[in-house]
């Protein structure tokens, strides 16, 4: 009689398989569609990004932050000093907005994990705002009114003359492409990564310490490293995120940059419609989100009256989210991350979980 | 061989001193009840000794080494396993899932190195058939049943027992007596907390009495609760 672990499920192979052929459809994409579908893919994409890190933050990691354009901001700030300042590409210096928004992720941490639950949320959003007020006193970069990138720079990004040639584009339809490219690419990088930590070890223990924080310390779990850890991870994630965006743009400014609104009501929005706590969640919300959106956009305040009363149902009637709900149905699981003991003998083994068949 | 030694170990909240120059050891393989009222200082003598709570004066050695002022997670790692009063399962991770943190995490082993580990004590503790099911749909005893099996997962040298049969009916805590008496044949040194005597007695060579943060005594059961001094105090019969 012998036991083994497996996580692999046949529903997550075929998962696997679709994501990797909609990752080839997505490459070619550019070479059929029109410039206004990749712009809106870039969106879409963007957004997918920023929804997945703040639910590995709060859906994974129970820290519930309403400060994520912290990072954004700072991020996009970044790339445009890189830019600006010291004549760097623009897409060169998206790494740039993911080391600052780390740098910023320091002290933050510091000082927001001092404070618990709503406390946290409430601290992180001031954080943000007084980044935003700083930033705001940078002359350099256009002070409180903002700038926009020097035409110097976005005539010759690099990468750009080469999808010129591609696809017979016009450079500011090219360089739309290369954002595009670079959006799906660090959103596809971004499940991966976020699949492959739940998959690991400290995809337990951060399952342990969203369950209970006593629990996870009393074996030996390192509830404060991992909650850094975390916390670290997804502001350089949201940093580069926030560099792409302006990237894209083009032009900044502190209130656009920090909006509370776009880069974090917006995100938690998707993240809770769609299912926090599950990497399929944001995935279905940013569909929801962005079909609402492109249908109601027209209707001004109706259509964040709108937004938030999806939002409260979703809240009192599928607490676990629309993907949580079809789940709970179906025992669907896109990204499995439960393990299971099989055991293979004669021994009476444990039962299996519903819904889902041994590979 | 002596796992763990406390000498004249104080703790103060504010004025109140809840644990009063407490001074004990047990060898490697017993099983020690404690026992004594409400506010006694029972949770508070297993705080400090799992590194929860630090003592204002005293020492404690576990295996030898000072660990008086180690974190709890030190602790952990080096041997020291406990289970809650009240089940804390991580809700949303399997049965399996829950070992396998604490084990991966309490022995500083990658997951892979832990899958027998789990499985043993997964037997021993009766929940094998409910590996795959998530710790959230369990019953109280499958509950109390985790919290045992979660801190054995973690290697422990010492097992810190929490008022693990309060609350369940009589045929489950003889079932949950069986798998402790079970473990401490294997060789477990536990210390165990309880309110009923009988599943204690059932397990435990030897029984320590707190009261108002002092030990009034330490010794056999039988001889413990034969004595006059603990018969008035705590279980307040007028000899």
């Amino acid at each position: 009689m012998t036991h083994h672990v497996v996580t692999r499920t046949r529903t997550g192979t075929i998962a696997g398989i679709a994501a990797v052929a909609l990752m080839v459809l997505g490459l070619v994409l550019p070479a059929f569609a029109s410039r206004a579908l990749i712009q809106d893919l870039f969106t879409i994409l963007t957004l997918l990004t920023l929804a997945q890190l703040w639910n590995l933050l709060a859906g994974y990691g129970g820290l519930v932050s309403v400060g994520q354009q912290a990072f954004v901001g700072i991020g996009a700030y970044a790339m445009f000093a890189g830019v600006i300042l010291w004549g760097i590409d623009p897409v060169l210096a998206i790494p740039l907005g993911g080391l600052a928004a780390l740098v910023l992720a320091v002290p933050t941490a510091f000082f927001a994990f001092r404070l618990q639950g709503a406390y946290f949320a409430i601290g992180t959003w001031v954080i943000a705002e007084v980044t935003r007020l700083l930033v705001a006193q940078w002359k350099a970069l256009g002070g409180g009114t903002g700038t926009s990138l020097p035409r110097e720079a976005t005539s010759d990004i690099i990468g750009v003359e080469a999808i010129r040639a591609l696809f017979g584009l016009r450079e500011a339809a090219a360089r739309d492409v290369l954002a595009y490219w670079l959006a799906l690419a660090l959103a596809a990088l971004t499940i991966a990564a976020i699949y492959w930590l739940l998959r690991n070890r400290l995809g337990l223990a951060l399952a342990a310490v969203r369950d209970n924080t006593e629990a996870a310390k009393s074996v030996g779990v390192d509830a404060r490293r991992i909650k850094w850890a975390v916390f670290l991870i997804a502001a350089f994630v949201t940093g580069l995120t926030g560099a792409l965006i302006y990237v894209q743009t083009a032009r900044i400014s502190p209130d656009a940059a920090f909006s509370v609104t776009d880069w974090t009501a917006y995100v938690i929005f998707i993240v809770v419609i769609g299912g926090i706590g599950r990497i399929e969640g944001p995935i279905i919300g940013v569909i929801v989100f962005y079909i609402l959106q492109s249908t109601l956009a027209d209707f001004g305040a109706w259509y964040l009256l709108t937004l938030g009363v999806i939002a409260i149902s979703v809240m009192l009637f599928a607490p676990r989210g629309l993907w949580g709900l079809l789940s709970a149905r179906t025992g669907l699981h896109l990204f499995p991350v439960q393990r299971r003991l099989i055991t293979a003998g004669p021994d009476h083994g444990p039962s299996m979980t519903k819904g889902e068949k041994e590979p | 061989m002596t796992i763990l030694d406390l000498s004249d170990v104080s703790k103060s909240f504010g004025a109140l001193k809840v644990t009063d120059a407490v001074s004990f050891s047990v060898p490697k393989g017993q099983a020690l009840g404690i026992i004594g009222p409400n506010g006694a200082g029972k949770s508070t003598l297993f705080n400090l000794i799992t590194g929860n709570i630090t003592p204002d004066t005293g020492r404690i050695t576990f295996l030898g080494l000072d660990v008086t002022r180690r974190p709890a997670m030190d602790r952990v790692r080096m041997g020291v396993g406990r289970s809650f009063q009240i089940p804390q399962p991580f809700e949303g991770l399997t049965v399996y899932e829950n070992l396998a943190v604490a084990a991966s995490f309490g022995q500083g082993k990658s997951e892979a190195a832990v899958t027998d580990d789990c499985v043993r004590i997964l037997h021993d503790t009766e929940l094998m058939r409910l590996a795959n099911t998530p710790a959230g749909a369990l019953s109280l005893l499958d509950r109390k049943r985790l919290e045992l099996a979660r801190a054995m997962a973690t290697g422990p040298e010492l097992l810190l027992l929490d008022e693990i049969a309060g609350g369940l009916t009589e045929g489950e805590c003889k079932a949950l007596v069986a798998t402790i008496k079970g473990l401490h044949a294997q060789g477990m040194t536990i210390i165990w907390i309880e309110h009923v005597l009988h599943a204690l007695t059932a397990v435990v060579e030897r029984l320590l009495v707190l009261d108002f943060g002092r030990v009034i005594g330490i010794g056999e059961p039988e001889v413990i609760m034969a004595s006059k001094q603990v018969r008035e105090i705590y279980l307040g019969i007028e000899a």
